[in-house]
């Protein structure tokens, strides 16, 4: 029984991922149309139905499915096939720490939302993530071609310029809440301060959450800091790929953006928690209750997990269209010269408000 | 630390421009769609083959030939065309009409429009007004290059 449980999790946590990436793909072509004036993507259809592009991810999977798979001959045939893989498993496998909503009890049993409960789930996460840059270093030197290693290695380069604010923008979490389990720290925002401000990451740690976001805008990337590919004019390092190996990469993108915003919301924005919404329903601050059964409860929570993630899809996809790329040595620069400072001085200012508050 | 500060006031700035390009176009194609009609659209798009953008009146698009009252083509075969067209596409053969008034027809008329570069000069250089550019198809697209050169039947149109 317990088999079928964390099976059904596995899959549905996975279902969940990859339908919100094909739609993310979608969100995006509309989303930068409808702030440029434009329509978008509009003419895939089924039997002539439309539905405003809906149909769009399909037509493009078929597309790239029925592509050449293509490796160069003066390639490393085995690398180049893995290094895909090796990048789509690392961010697809990080799901598994998100903690989607409270303890579901059917028949006396209590199922927790989340597919593993790892005491070092944060840890977990962030580890995955770094991985996920080995695919990018191999798939540039497997191609065997000095553009896409270029490519890979400026992707190294970004990826030790931003690690470390990205680690330390965390500490101050770490520090307020005491656990690394996702699901601890979510349980921690559940409360309420001073009876009605949601105890939200966001306001015991704002400028940890600016590092944190921007040093995760840079593991997305994604233009503002889009060094490794730079599709408009510097050669990337899935330059050598075509086909459904190159769909991997790109659903990787749109999978770290999925993982970022479970990240900024788990940590920053009270993950499933609705504000003022207690285990048996709301209690409003101004004295009002509103009863719900455990069912609904759970419904609420998950629906507010998803909204939460598909605004900060929606404010990262904003942010892609409006800005230009970051210089190579700004990015160092933002990295070590701007975050890294930032964070240790926001690590300290925790220590020392809570220190005085003792 | 005040220029850096200068910065970020832009950034977001920019964020908000394009934040609020999305959310106004956003709610104009959600009052379309749900069927109310807004002086503004949503987009500037013209959506092409279903919308179509109307043509200027002087906008220079597929060549005709003018036909007088009886059907034939008001062309007397004098080679103005011929002589003018800059990318050398017109090719006309004369031949004689029995009627004394008009002497010269066009045995053959062809545009090559694989050459053509719709330059209008050959509707300027026409003392018969027998060729124009106005019938505004502009879609002058065939599967191979020979249906491209038309002939007088397909210019009479």
């Amino acid at each position: 029984m317990d088999f079928w449980v964390v099976l059904i999790k596995i899959v549905g946590a996975l279902v969940w991922f990859l339908v919100l990436t094909l739609y993310l793909t979608w969100a995006e072509r509309k989303e930068s149309a409808v702030i440029q004036d434009r329509i978008g993507a509009n003419r895939a259809s089924i039997f002539g139905l439309r539905m405003i592009g809906l149909f769009q991810p399909f037509a493009d999977a078929i597309k790239m499915i029925f592509k050449e798979d293509f490796v160069p001959p003066f390639g490393n045939r085995f690398l180049h096939t893995l290094a895909p893989f090796l990048s789509f498993f690392f961010v697809a496998i990080t799901v598994c720490a998100i903690p989607f909503g409270d303890k579901l009890n059917i028949d006396g049993r209590s199922i927790n939302l989340q597919i593993l409960d790892l005491d070092a789930g944060l840890l977990f996460v962030l580890a995955m993530l770094s991985l996920g840059i080995y695919g990018i270093i191999l798939s540039g030197w497997a191609s065997r071609n000095r553009f896409t290693l270029l490519g890979g290695i400026r992707g190294a380069a970004q990826l030790i310029s931003y690690e470390v604010a990205l680690g330390l923008s965390l500490v101050g979490i770490i520090m307020v809440y005491p656990s690394l389990r996702l699901q601890d720290i979510v349980l921690f925002q559940g409360q309420n301060f001073f009876g009605w401000l949601p105890g939200w990451g966001v306001i015991f740690q704002p400028l940890g959450f600016v590092v944190f976001f921007l040093a995760a805008l840079a593991e997305t990337k994604r233009v503002p800091f889009d060094l490794p590919e730079g599709e408009s004019e510097i050669i990337g390092f899935f330059t050598e790929y075509g086909g459904l190996k190159w769909g991997m990469f790109m659903m990787t993108d749109f999978m770290e953006i999925i993982i970022v915003s479970c990240l900024a919301t788990t940590l920053f924005f009270g993950g499933w928690q609705v504000p003022w919404m207690g285990s048996d329903g709301f209690h409003f601050p101004w004295g009002g209750t509103w009863l719900l059964p455990h069912g609904l409860v759970v419904l609420f929570q998950v629906l507010a997990f998803n909204i939460k993630v598909i605004f900060f899809c929606w404010l990262q996809i904003l942010i892609r269209w409006t800005y230009p790329r970051y210089r190579y040595d700004q990015v160092m620069d933002l990295g070590w010269k701007v975050l890294v400072p930032l964070s240790l001085l926001n690590i300290i200012g925790t220590g020392l408000v809570m220190g005085l508050l003792k | 630390m005040i220029k850096a500060l200068g910065y970020f006031i832009e950034i977001i700035k920019g964020a908000l421009i394009t934040a609020r390009h999305f959310i106004v176009n956003m709610v104009f194609h959600v009052l379309n769609l749900s069927g109310i009609k807004t002086k503004r659209k949503g987009a500037v798009t013209i959506q092409y083959p279903e919308q179509r953008k109307e043509l200027a009146r002087r906008h220079r698009s597929l060549h005709r030939l003018t036909k007088r009252e009886d059907g034939k083509a008001r062309c007397v075969s004098c080679m103005l065309c011929v002589t003018v067209c800059p990318s050398e596409c017109i090719t006309v053969e004369a031949t004689e009409d029995p009627d004394p008034e008009i002497q010269k027809v066009p045995a053959k008329f062809a545009i090559d429009l694989s050459r053509c570069c719709f330059c209008g000069f050959c509707v300027e250089a026409c003392p018969e007004d027998a060729i124009r550019m106005d019938t505004d198809i502009i879609e002058a697209s065939e599967y191979t290059r020979g249906n491209l050169c038309y002939d007088l039947n397909r210019l009479l149109k």
